[in-house]
């Protein structure tokens, strides 16, 4: 290991000072400054929301919100951990739910409460539209529901937030859940392959690899990869 | 923080030589030339990093060297501190593990009318699974078939795989993706209803389905929604500390640890279905690792102290792209669909050394070759070595927006770091990312003890000595479709006549007549990162470049 000069800067967790390397991120600040990390923390990827947190830059007056996996602290950052967002969801079966006559409001009735204050947008750390995407379900469109709200990582964030007390990412994921399971096409392709396999017409190749030469399927194999497509 | 003036050198390099390296790719290595490229530069033939475990079943077994000294380490169960008269619940199957192979355990046995149990280290959905940015693998395309998939997956493994399982992942396949459309999944469809597929490194068909770069997001998080609404009793934050035998040594449930207030928790179960992911967090040969905070290998300590036959574990897949920089993303993991989509991988000079399609361990060992004994890596400021995965080329051979439109996470994680990777190159660096072998299982997830099934990356056979990307997603849900079946008509009907942890007394006086010491317990159940500790994950890759 080359020896790197680390720099520290100054921060503070739930109002406690400590000194940490700078361009660390919020989590691994946490860590460094010994805190015992068992919630708040999953992924480490940015893709699971279980560390969603509230920051204060020094001197603003403004709560911040971020994942904490992701979020780069700065000097004299005020931290705090979240460790469990309280939210309610539907229990509605999705299967027998009919998408036509599909009343989103009647699992959902406090999305009739939605003002239209953009809070949620604006608290969403993966810079989701979340107020457009309400507004989507409250139109009943969808499809763009599944746009705009795909790329949600559930962290509660916007739920925490809401005057409402709305929880768009539960309604969302219902949206989105409704809409694959009842609104995409059934490919003909996958249909016509289950058939083949329930049919059993693999059965008697696949009994002869298991006993097949490595060399013998080797050679196969190469001759399957000069003859294959483009990758995409 | 953008790339600093230092690594904008080599950047101007590569992007010299773009253009003719748009018309010509690197030639496949051949067989023999593979062979000596990984056993010079692949960790897994590196000798001193592996050990012969010394006690249990599986003594002799090669495993990592960070695994034998968890394995070799007494439980962390004070045995002292249950009582095994009193349990705590009672369930028909417990799964233990709340990833993706443990959740469609889980809803497949209460399908099936079992009474079903989920224990899970964090929460539900924390997991592996949920970070799978490319797809799952599947042979759903006229011009692919099963056999292919089969063909495939037996030589990237190296002929090492459990022919039968391998038989019934590639048979199971298809429809596992109905299985989960019919879940909500929202796979990406073409036009005409039909998926939209890639051909990931290894396979020879495009087969890997995927959702957008967050397949592993949307399925989990379907799975979650599903769990929930069936009601399956969950219990987060609550890791299995040590299974529970009864007195023929069958199992018979398993003792859980509260994160929270410490206290242990006994289930009595008539099956058990561990789905306990892999170990990247205990960083075997001091890798950065792709892998979720709660990857550290429990499963497999548990079940080989309970008597649990282990297979291939020495072999550990270390995925060629990791981040390199910026160091906040060290070790995160830039998925496979990059290469497939065009992005080819060059050293600092900006030549190509490796054809971008070449199996995970030849890409691995190629890039640690060409950062280690040719000298040709880029090097960071923190002094971590890498080379170029050269993402503008994606929307010069596919068209201006495909980077964005089929890579948005990854755009939106490095732009906030002040890099666009559809205009510059990603510096990458190998990631430890998954446990090739683990606890032998057969075409039902069932291993040698009787109740005790394994699903998902915990188990060992399914994928040889390598697996093929897209083809972990697929053997989740395959195996915890059947373990969850099997186990739901097969599980005990009548309670253990006794629940017994003689298998954990057994270990600690193995290991005190061996004479082995260790400040260590196990399992670990969360890495340490406390302290100067945080900052170890960006030294470890430094660590095995100078090593070498
Ligand atoms: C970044 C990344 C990208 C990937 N991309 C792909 C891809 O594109 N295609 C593909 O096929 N594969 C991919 N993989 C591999 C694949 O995602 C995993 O191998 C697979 O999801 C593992 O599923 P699992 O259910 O076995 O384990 P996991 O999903 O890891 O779940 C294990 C669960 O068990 C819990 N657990 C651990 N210990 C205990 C304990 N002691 N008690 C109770 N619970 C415990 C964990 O917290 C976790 O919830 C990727 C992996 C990573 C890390
Ligand atoms: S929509 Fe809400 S839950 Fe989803 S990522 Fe944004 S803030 Fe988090
Ligand atoms: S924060 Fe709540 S009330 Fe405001 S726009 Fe969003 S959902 Fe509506
Ligand atoms: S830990 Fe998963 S998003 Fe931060």
């Amino acid at each position: 290991m080359k020896a790197v000069e680390i720099k520290k800067i100054p921060i503070y967790v739930m109002g406690k000072k400590f000194e940490v390397p700078e361009e660390l991120t919020i989590l691994k600040a946490l860590e460094y400054s010994g805190f015992d990390i068992k919630r708040g923390c999953g992924c480490r990827g940015g893709v699971c929301g279980a560390c969603a947190t509230v920051y204060r830059r020094k001197g603003e007056y403004k709560i911040n919100t971020g994942l904490a996996c992701q979020t780069v602290i700065e000097p004299e950052i005020n931290l705090v951990q979240l460790p469990f967002v309280s939210t309610r969801k539907s229990l509605i079966a999705i299967r027998e739910v009919e998408p036509e006559s599909l009343d989103i409001v009647k699992a959902y009735p406090e999305l009739m409460r939605c003002m239209g204050c953009n809070t949620c947008t604006k608290s969403c750390p993966v810079d989701l539209k979340v107020m457009d995407y309400v507004s989507a379900v409250i139109r009943g469109d969808l499809a763009e529901v599944v746009e705009l709200s795909i790329d949600c990582v559930m962290c509660g964030m916007c739920a925490s937030r809401c005057p409402a007390e709305l929880t768009p990412f539960n309604i969302a994921l219902f949206v989105r859940r409704v809409y694959g399971m009842h609104m995409l096409p059934e490919s003909e392709q996958l249909r016509s392959r289950l058939q083949e396999i329930e049919d059993g017409i693999y059965t008697e190749e696949l009994t002869k690899l298991k006993t097949m030469l490595n060399d013998d399927m080797q050679a196969r194999f190469l001759e399957l990869q000069a003859n294959k497509g483009a990758s995409i | 923080m953008a790339y600093p003036v230092g690594m904008k050198s080599s950047i101007e390099k590569v992007e010299l030589t773009r253009k003719n390296r748009l018309h010509s790719e690197c030639p496949r290595m051949a067989p023999d030339e593979k062979a000596v490229l990984l056993k010079g530069f692949h960790p897994d033939f590196k000798d001193g990093d592996k050990l012969k475990l010394r006690c249990g079943v599986n003594k002799g077994e090669r495993v990592p060297k960070v695994m034998a000294e968890y394995i070799e380490a007494p439980s962390r169960l004070d045995l002292a501190s249950v009582d095994l008269s009193q349990a705590d619940y009672k369930t028909d199957v417990l799964v233990i593990g709340g990833g993706g192979g443990g959740a469609t355990a889980a809803l497949t046995a209460s399908e099936n009318g079992a009474d079903v149990l989920i224990a899970t280290k964090l929460r539900l959905g924390d997991s592996n699974t949920i970070m799978a940015e490319g797809g799952i693998g599947a042979a759903t395309y006229p011009e692919d078939s099963p056999v292919i998939h089969y063909i495939d997956t037996m030589v990237g493994g190296r002929f090492k795989n459990i022919p039968e399982v391998v038989e019934a992942l590639v048979h199971d396949a298809p429809g596992i993706v109905s299985w989960l459309s019919g879940l909500g999944v929202n796979f990406d469809r073409k036009a005409d209803g039909s998926y939209f597929a890639h051909m990931p490194a290894g396979h020879s068909a495009k087969r890997s389905h995927s959702i957008k770069d967050i397949t592993g997001l949307e399925i989990m998080r379907a799975l979650c929604d599903e769990v929930r609404n069936r009601q399956i009793s969950v219990l987060e934050f609550s890791p299995a500390v040590e299974l529970i035998l009864d007195e023929e040594g069958r199992c018979a449930g398993a003792v859980l640890e509260d994160l929270d207030i410490g206290k242990k928790i006994v289930v009595e179960a008539g099956a058990v279905i561990m789905a306990t992911g892999g170990m990247g967090r205990l960083h075997p040969n001091g890798f950065p690792t792709s892998n979720h905070y709660g990857a550290t290998a429990d499963g497999i300590v548990m079940a080989s102290r309970a008597g649990a036959k282990l297979l291939y574990m020495e072999y550990v897949q270390y995925h060629p792209t990791g981040v390199a920089w910026p160091e906040q993303m060290l070790g995160l993991l830039l998925s496979e669909a990059l290469r497939a989509q065009g992005a080819e991988v060059v050293n600092s000079d900006g030549e190509a050394f490796v054809n971008r399609l070449e199996t995970r361990d030849a890409l691995a060992a190629a890039i640690l070759r060409e950062c280690g004994q040719r000298e040709k890596g880029a090097v960071t400021p923190t002094g971590v070595a890498g080379v170029w995965l050269d993402t503008p080329m994606i929307d010069l051979k596919c068209g201006p927006g495909t980077f964005l439109k089929r890579f948005a996470g990854i755009d939106h994680r490095f732009k906030k770091y002040g890099i666009d990777p559809s205009k510059e190159p990603l510096l990458v660096y190998p990631t430890q990312h998954y446990q090739n072998g683990g606890v032998k299982i057969n075409v039902n997830g069932e291993t040698n003890i009787p109740y005790l099934y394994m699903a998902g990356e915990v188990s060992g056979g399914v994928h040889g000595h390598n697996r093929l990307g897209s083809n972990s997603l697929q053997d989740i849900f395959v195996f915890g479709r059947r373990s969850g079946s099997h186990a739901a008509e097969f599980y005990r009907k009548s309670p253990a006549k006794k629940m017994v942890l003689n298998h954990v007394q057994a270990h600690t006086e193995e290991l005190d007549a061996l004479g082995l010491v260790t400040d260590k317990t196990s399992p670990l159940l969360l890495p340490d990162y406390k302290f100067e500790k945080a900052l170890v994950s960006a030294q470890y890759s430094t660590d095995i470049g100078e090593a070498q």
